[in-house]
């Protein structure tokens, strides 16, 4: 043992967090225009940038809505889980 | 050079090469991180002058600057000490070498500012190492010595250094002043643990543990501040083989050899009643003197070898736990159980109340009464107090 606990940063440390979500944050493609906000502001880094697209990783999304919130042009939808 | 026991501080740090100062002023500390600052200012020191809005991120801006490598100091004292409490457990249960220059001060209230050492005493189960200097010289050569122990790996404990407001804090005497190469010869840089942050390798500590595991490391704290002691003796023969100056290690034994009764106390009247034990000796009684250099670790082992054939022993302290007694007294009797030696507790000297060595002399003439009667009073004296229920 260490004198201190060391924690190591891993994905989903804290196992997979997506089912505490009550409603799920819908990324509408057609009208998204790539600004990235939504990736910049997600809190839990459950955004990432594929294709030059932002994609939600629903097993670690809580459903903060804070994406939503921030979209300028109200390309995500929250929907009941 | 003529110092006070703040600027020997100051002094002391510089020497150490401290890279993070982080300090909040309070009387009778300011001037210490004052002059630090000045040295900052004209080139003398080159280090990071962190001005926080209050000691409790005095201390966590130290606890940062620890855990990524760095040496930092601070100083502090009475309501700064106590808004920092929280911090002083997160840095020793962090394990982070930190040194912190404590001027004891009363608490309030009623508002005081004179010297007490409630203050760092209410603090002693924070994990801390706690050190008592007697002079500005020991001040000066205490800090410098508490980097190299707080540092070393069997230890890695964080150091506050407790000296009297006023008698010492800004009490003028001639210090000796050792050279900047002696100092980086007897201390090496600042190491990198196991458990100090790397941006290459990150990682992060002080996070949630289960109680399966949380016992382990308080025991951890436990077993390094017993280790310490060893330490400490190592540490104060190697500053004596470098700088000439040596003080016991954990206790001072002053004119302790063939002693029947000893004094027993800490900080800064120790000057006082090493005076009355001089003038008690000339009248031909066999009086000595155990100076507790740190309450902790507890000197339990090195009190006891000396008071094995001891008539009775007189503690003063300057602090006090209400409803209890005086915690120094309270921690010596329970080191000396098994000795069953008479022990009479006085406090004396509370808010910064003037005790000289003709007080000490009264004191051991009425305790040598009661050790003769064989009547031993089982509540601390209030010495001196003017009004008794």
């Amino acid at each position: 043992m260490n004198i201190v606990p060391l924690a190591y940063p891993q994905k989903g440390s804290a196992k997979k967090t997506g089912y505490w979500r009550i409603f799920r944050p819908k990324i509408n493609y057609e009208k998204c225009i790539k600004c990235m906000i939504c990736w910049l502001y997600c809190p839990e880094g459950s955004i990432s940038i594929i294709n030059n697209k932002p994609v939600i990783d629903y097993d670690y999304c809580k459903g903060c809505g804070i994406c939503a919130n921030e979209c300028p042009v109200k390309a995500i939808e929250m929907v009941k889980e | 050079m003529i110092l006070s026991g703040n600027y020997a501080a100051a002094y002391a740090a510089k020497l150490a090469r401290v890279n993070v100062i982080a300090a909040y002023p309070i009387t009778p500390q300011t001037q210490i991180i004052e002059k630090l600052a000045e040295f900052i200012e004209n080139g003398e020191l080159n280090a990071r002058y962190i001005r926080v809005e209050s000691e409790h991120s005095a201390m966590a801006a130290c606890i940062g600057a620890a855990a990524v490598g760095a040496r930092p100091f601070t100083a502090t004292a009475s309501q700064g000490l106590i808004y920092m409490s929280e911090m002083l457990w997160w840095a020793a249960g962090a394990r982070l070498p930190i040194v912190m220059g404590v001027v004891t001060r009363a608490l309030a209230p009623p508002w005081s500012i004179w010297s007490d050492h409630s203050d760092i005493l209410s603090q002693r189960d924070t994990g801390w190492l706690i050190f008592f200097p007697e002079s500005a010289q020991e001040v000066l050569d205490t800090i410098i010595q508490a980097y190299k122990i707080s540092e070393n790996e069997e230890v890695l404990l964080p150091i506050a250094v407790a000296w009297d407001a006023f008698y010492i804090s800004h009490s003028y005497e001639v210090v000796d002043v050792p050279s900047q190469r002696n100092v980086d010869n007897f201390l090496p840089s600042r190491k990198k643990y196991k458990h100090t942050l790397d941006i290459d390798n990150p990682f992060s500590h002080g996070n949630l543990v289960f109680p399966e595991y949380y016992m382990e490391y308080r025991y951890y704290i436990d077993d390094a501040s017993n280790s310490s002691k060893k330490i400490i003796r190592e540490v104060d023969e190697e500053y004596y083989k470098i700088f000439g100056r040596t003080y016991g290690g954990l206790i001072e034994k002053y004119r302790c050899d063939n002693a029947e009764y000893l004094f027993i106390s800490l900080g800064a009247f120790s000057g006082d009643i090493k005076e009355a034990v001089d003038r008690l000796r000339n009248r031909g009684y066999r009086v000595g003197f155990i100076r507790i250099r740190c309450i902790r670790p507890f000197p339990s082992n090195d009190i006891k070898e000396v008071m094995k054939d001891i008539n009775g022993a007189i503690i003063i302290e300057r602090d006090f736990s209400f409803g209890k007694g005086g915690i120094l007294s309270t921690e010596t009797k329970s080191a000396l159980y098994s000795l069953n030696i008479p022990i009479i507790s006085y406090i004396a000297g509370i808010g910064g109340r003037d005790v000289g060595y003709e007080d000490f002399i009264k004191i051991f003439q009425s305790s040598y009464k009661c050790f003769n009667l064989e009547n031993i009073p089982e509540k601390p004296i209030w010495y001196g107090l003017r009004v008794i229920k």
